[in-house]
């Protein structure tokens, strides 16, 4: 076994371990968490392509760095996007539960209040 | 000139493209009430791009090509607008300019503002929606299609939360994370691509993909990510919430264009980039889901009380019949696929322009009367004539009545069906068909019911508005005379001349 084969199983098990969570987790957080671990382990597996695919001398294909690269921007703002609306969810219902029906309309109360103002002052 | 692999009139693909993007770009500078100004004004300028590119593909009766910077794949990327990418972007021009002008009175900046929240949001939306769609519908390579979608679901994802509620805000939670898993499997099916092909180039692909472990498993993580994106049953829970509590106007582009930017992808993976590895037995499950989107959408449809949220579960239904022609195409004879493909295109342009008159007509009854309660909707066709006109138009395209689209698009679907001796489709379309009759005629009845007196209507709601509504509807009821059209512009450009083209030795650099 070389260490290409190695990343491979570890990248093969964070995509694993992240669409389990992401799939089973009722918090939006984790949700949110296990979409990171699933997406980190793309891109050690394209790290691994890009390895197994380099040319002589080269540490690893540049289109498949590119593409990780563009992949953890894109990752990174969807994580800011889902944190928005997550902290606003919380600010307005006073639960960040995905299951159904968990996001009745209630009104506005201490800790939504709260969570309101750490919102905007951590922006 | 150098030798690109370019085609004249490629110039036109870019212009298209930059004018989207040049607006919203604009309207971030610009700010507060100009965003609304910049959309509308980009409106016609992107109509000029985009009947030129559709001109330019009439005449010469190819894809057009625009390689930037002049590299040539696999080193380059294109853009390329072949007939599928024009009659997409006719389509979600036509969606966009009539829900622009129906949005211009739910998201006008308030006089004495120099910016208001959910206007200068929508407007920039509406630009990000049209400009990400364009990618879509334009991009050759792979990687570019993986940010086209992410864009696609970044300008949708807020559109469903405008206003800002508890309930739209979880909704819009949801999509998010359904978009996010369905992109990053097809972010890691775009990598193992690349491992085993060394190319993410469409066309290069095509020529290179062998039905082999590696392609099956991409192909299999792309598609699920995909239907993921498009909501295909039993992966539309996120669907009819989402849609369902968006604003009318934003409901309409989410429900006509968004779910189609995905759908687009799958069908040029399915039939350009990846026919060779395409089973008809996977075709047939494809199918399948769609069956059963079409049953459970329609059957759940029925039930609800709720007008906008039928809407939704229509087009949960709805999209189950946009798979139905996989089977028809994939293993099949060239003329048949042909006609399969057809009517599948033609079910989209026809449920884009159909689910958005709807939509709209849902939002002004509901603006009208306060409520959009399906079983208090009596005496609503005297006070809003035009209205429930236009729902009902809406709705004999959706059910597939001649000569609206959904008419020439399910007789195409069902005559492939018929030639390709898979009848259970056919049955599919035609019990779906009558489940979509009871919907539509549900609320036409209700609606049409007569009261004593004319019921008091809470809003005023304008005609011009009511206007618009009904002229979508009735580009949908009657896009099936395109059946006497010369030409069907499907078919131009499809796979075999593009390939005939960039394999031709010299044109490469």
């Amino acid at each position: 076994m070389n260490s290409a084969t190695w990343y491979g199983l570890v990248g093969a098990l964070l995509v694993g371990i992240g669409l389990y969570g992401l799939i089973v987790q009722p918090h939006a957080l984790r949700k949110i968490l296990a979409f990171n671990v699933l997406g980190s382990g793309v891109f050690v597996l394209a790290g691994v392509v890009a390895r197994r695919g380099a040319a002589v001398g080269l540490p690893g294909d540049p289109v498949l760095q590119g593409l990780v690269i563009t992949g953890l921007i894109v990752a990174f703002s969807a994580t800011a996007l889902a944190v928005a609306l997550v902290l606003r969810l919380a600010a307005s219902a006073g639960t960040v539960s995905l299951e159904a029906g968990r996001a009745a309309p209630e009104a506005p109360d201490a800790t939504g209040a709260e969570q309101d103002a750490r919102a905007s002052g951590g922006t | 000139m150098t030798a690109g692999i370019g085609t004249p009139g490629g110039h036109w693909l870019v212009l298209a493209l930059m004018v989207p993007v040049a607006g919203l770009l604009l309207a971030f500078v610009a700010g507060g009430r100009h965003a609304e100004r910049i959309a509308l004004a980009a409106l016609p300028v992107g109509a000029i791009a985009t009947v030129a590119v559709a001109l330019q593909l009439i005449e010469t009766r190819a894809a057009l090509v625009y390689s930037l910077g002049n590299w040539a794949p696999p080193l380059g990327i294109v853009l390329r607008a072949d007939g599928l990418s024009a009659v997409m972007m006719v389509t979600t021009l036509v969606v966009l300019i009539a829900v622009a002008l129906f949005a211009r009175a739910d998201f006008a900046t308030p006089a004495g503002v120099r910016e208001a929240r959910a206007p200068f949001a929508f407007w920039t939306l509406l630009l990000a929606v049209w400009a990400a769609l364009l990618v879509v519908f334009l991009a050759s390579d792979l990687f570019t299609l993986y940010v086209a979608l992410e864009l696609v679901a970044f300008a949708a994802v807020p559109l469903v939360s405008l206003d800002g509620r508890a309930e739209t805000l979880q909704a819009a939670l949801r999509y998010l994370l359904y978009a996010l898993a369905g992109s990053v499997l097809y972010l890691l099916g775009a990598a193992l691509i690349y491992g085993g092909y060394g190319t993410l180039d469409l066309t290069l692909l095509a020529a290179r993909i062998r039905p082999e472990p590696v392609a099956i498993v991409a192909a299999a993580l792309m598609t699920v990510g995909l239907l993921a994106k498009t909501a295909l049953f039993p992966l539309h829970l996120w669907l009819p919430p989402a849609h369902a509590g968006a604003p009318a106007a934003a409901s309409a582009l989410l429900s006509g264009l968004v779910i189609k930017g995905s759908f687009f992808l799958a069908v040029r993976l399915w039939f350009d980039a990846m026919p060779a590895v395409m089973t008809p037995a996977a075709a047939q499950l494809l199918a399948a889901l769609g069956a059963a989107a079409i049953f459970v959408g329609s059957t759940v449809a029925l039930q609800q009380a709720r007008l906008k949220l039928m809407i939704a579960y229509s087009t949960v239904a709805q999209i189950g019949y946009l798979f139905l022609m996989f089977p028809l195409i994939i293993g099949m004879p060239q003329a048949l696929a042909a006609g399969a493909l057809t009517g599948g295109m033609l079910q989209a342009i026809s449920h884009a322009t159909a689910k958005a008159a709807m939509f709209m007509a849902a939002g002004l009854i509901y603006a009208a009367l306060g409520h959009d309660r399906v079983a208090d909707l009596r005496g609503v066709a005297r006070a809003l004539p035009m209205t429930v006109a236009a729902f009902a138009l809406g709705g004999i395209s959706l059910i597939g009545l001649p000569p609206s689209g959904g008419f020439l698009a399910k007789w195409m679907l069902l005559s492939a069906s018929l030639a390709s001796a898979q009848w259970w489709w056919a049955v599919v379309l035609a019990v779906g068909g009558l489940l979509t009759a009871g919907y539509v005629f549900l609320v036409l009845a209700r609606s049409l019911t007569s009261t004593e007196a004319p019921i008091e209507l809470r809003a005023p709601v304008a005609r011009s508005r009511e206007a618009v509504v009904l002229a979508l509807a009735m580009v949908s009821a009657l896009i099936g005379l395109a059946a006497f059209a010369p030409l069907d512009p499907i078919q131009i450009g499809r796979p075999e001349s593009f390939n005939a083209s960039f394999n031709e030795p010299g044109r490469m650099q």
